[in-house]
């Protein structure tokens, strides 16, 4: 490193210009990953929530496609007694999902993933009103209560508000939010009593009763316990919560993209580095030559070279994540949908250093196959 | 002991009807302390006489024995050992330094190269070449003789019993190549260092205790 420190020195101004090209780098793969992070807590941060609560699985209609699998697949009730027969499952409960638009009592629209539970069940938030015995040809008697992902008490909705759904005119008290945040496919859940949603997925107005066999109906069972691997149900098509994810709308193509421009970073940055080495290398190629002739082992160039290599890339990278987790936890106070996770942006500078290091291993390696003959005469 | 001795070595380029003998069954001793000079026109073989004798390649036929090691059946490693133990080179244009070192760093710079600092300092060196004013300075703001005066400290760091100059005055007037050459001599005598230069400037002949001629490959 002898010659390295004093080369960076000497020739800064060239060095200077390559670290802010990979700080640059390194600000970028930093915020796509805050970015990253952020879209998976939009997509799929309620069903996160549910899998710390204890789901495990979840079962759709048999037949419903991947994408946007929640929204079309309807499943009966009693299906949920089937899936708690299966291997490992321990616990297991209907859910419904519809994603509604309303509004409040001040006419503030609020985009809302209606989730229907069994108040009892694992997945339930604290405080659900119970579901009441229905008289058939009568709408449910369960309290109209909503309780609602806590994000939305950011956007200014109080407990007591009325939210209303459009068109069925249903009108639902918010009675509690429930912690962190909760979205499904970027939209704010709502948890309501599974009769409830029963009644507004079935489309019937406030007041009036949903057909029987609404009553009948969720959109899947969630499952816990410990499945066992390949669990099947008839009539139910079992995937892992993870599996699940994918049936979030947005969510497979969000993170496709995200992980592709991912990956053209860090080709881009090897390629970059080991351009920028490449050319170095050459301009050298005579002091390299001599140092040949004078017996330098090929470890001492190649620690010469590849330790200039791991100086540049590890200060520039450095400095490029203090930047954009500085940058981050602006981002995060704006709407943008964007969360710091340490892990996920260390992951990405140590895959920027090391796609660095591969370029310039590449491009410097020619050091040790400089033929020292060339130091002699005007061959230079 | 002889510090370099070559017996009968041959070495060619290229094949068939084309192929040049770069050295003719070239046979040669240097005793430490001795400058000998090796003149002869371009293409005649000098280069290649240093490379041989300098452990940069292997003869073809022949054996060549340096500070008593014979290197014929050498590794590209071992070669480079022996270089780093045994042997000096002061090359063409010592402006080829390594730019961003001062005059002292390139001295340092050697001795890490060659792994060995040899009974002189830095500043010893230095003062030997005449130099110490100048230990600050970089290549770019020294003249041709002060970096060819560099280029020989660097050779001398590790104490090599062999020191192997290639055109040293190339680049310099005729009052500082004679300078160059009389410190190479007496570097030469007074340290027992066996001393090879390859010129084809006859006025700096004198300093040398032998002259060789060089044509066609062969040494007379």
């Amino acid at each position: 490193m002898f010659l390295a420190w004093r080369d960076m020195l000497f020739a800064r101004t060239r060095f200077l210009l390559m670290g802010l090209v990979l700080a640059l780098m390194s600000i970028l793969i930093v915020i796509i990953s805050g970015l990253t992070a952020g879209l998976v807590n939009d997509g799929v941060s309620g069903l996160k929530a549910m899998g710390e609560e204890g789901a495990e699985v979840i079962a759709f209609e048999d037949g419903t496609q991947t994408d946007s699998a929640f929204t079309r697949s309807i499943v009966p009730v009693t299906a949920a007694a089937d899936l708690a027969a299966a291997d490992g499952i321990d616990d297991s409960t209907p859910m419904g999902l519809s994603i509604v638009n309303a509004r409040n009592q001040d006419g503030t629209p609020v985009d809302l993933t209606l989730i229907g539970v069994d108040p009892d069940s694992f997945i339930a938030p604290e405080g659900m009103p119970a579901l009441a015995e229905r008289t058939p040809g009568e709408p449910t008697p369960t309290a109209r209560e909503i309780i609602l992902s806590s994000h939305l008490a950011d956007e200014g909705i109080e407990v007591g508000d009325i939210i209303t759904l459009d068109r069925l005119e249903t009108e639902l008290e918010v009675t509690a939010f429930a912690d962190g945040q909760r979205t499904f496919g970027h939209v704010d859940m709502g948890y309501v009593p599974l009769d409830i949603w029963q009644e507004a997925h079935a489309g019937a107005r406030a007041g009036e009763p949903a057909p029987d066999h609404a009553y009948e109906e969720a959109s899947v069972i969630v499952g816990a316990g410990t499945p066992a691997e390949g669990v099947s149900v008839d009539g139910l098509d079992v995937r892992t919560l993870e599996e699940s994810f994918q049936s979030s709308p947005g969510y497979g193509p969000e993170m496709m993209t995200l992980s592709m421009i991912e990956w053209f970073l860090y080709i881009i940055t090897a390629l970059v580095t080991g351009a920028f080495f490449l050319v170095w290398t050459i301009q050298r190629s005579g002091d390299i030559a001599i140092m040949r002739a004078m017996g330098a082992t090929r470890g001492f160039l190649l620690r010469d070279s590849l330790g200039q290599a791991v100086v540049i890339l590890a200060l520039s990278i450095a400095v490029g994540v203090a930047l954009a987790v500085g940058l981050g936890l602006w981002l995060e106070s704006s709407p943008m949908p964007y969360v710091t996770e340490f892990g996920r942006i260390f992951a990405g500078a140590g895959m920027l250093f090391v796609s660095g290091l591969i370029g310039a291993l590449v491009a410097v390696f020619r050091v040790t196959r400089t033929d020292p003959l060339t130091a002699l005469g005007e061959n230079r | 002991m002889t510090a370099l001795t070559l017996d009968n070595v041959s070495i060619s380029y290229g094949d068939g009807d084309t192929r040049v003998h770069a050295l003719n069954e070239v046979s040669l001793q240097v005793n430490p302390g001795e400058f000998v000079g090796v003149v002869g026109p371009s293409g005649s073989g000098k280069s290649t006489l240093l490379a041989v004798a300098g452990a940069l390649t292997r003869p073809e036929s022949g054996s060549v024995r340096i500070a008593g090691e014979e290197i014929t059946g050498f590794s590209e490693a071992e070669l480079a050992r022996i270089r780093r133990e045994h042997i000096g080179f002061v090359f063409q244009s010592s402006g080829n330094l390594p730019s961003a070192l001062k005059a002292r760093d390139q001295l340092e710079f050697a001795a890490r190269i060659t792994g060995r600092q040899g009974r002189r300092s830095t500043a010893e060196l230095l003062d030997a070449v005449g130099m110490t004013h100048r230990a600050g300075h970089r290549p770019a703001s020294l003249s041709g003789g002060e970096r060819q005066r560099i280029g020989i400290a660097c050779a001398l760091v590790g104490d090599p019993q062999l020191l192997l100059v290639d055109e040293p005055t190339a680049a310099l007037d005729r009052q500082r190549a004679q300078e160059i050459v009389g410190l190479l001599a007496r570097e030469c005598h007074d340290y027992g260092v066996a001393g090879v230069m390859v010129t084809h400037d006859l006025a700096v002949l004198d300093h040398c205790d032998r002259v060789l001629d060089m044509v066609d490959g062969r040494l007379g």
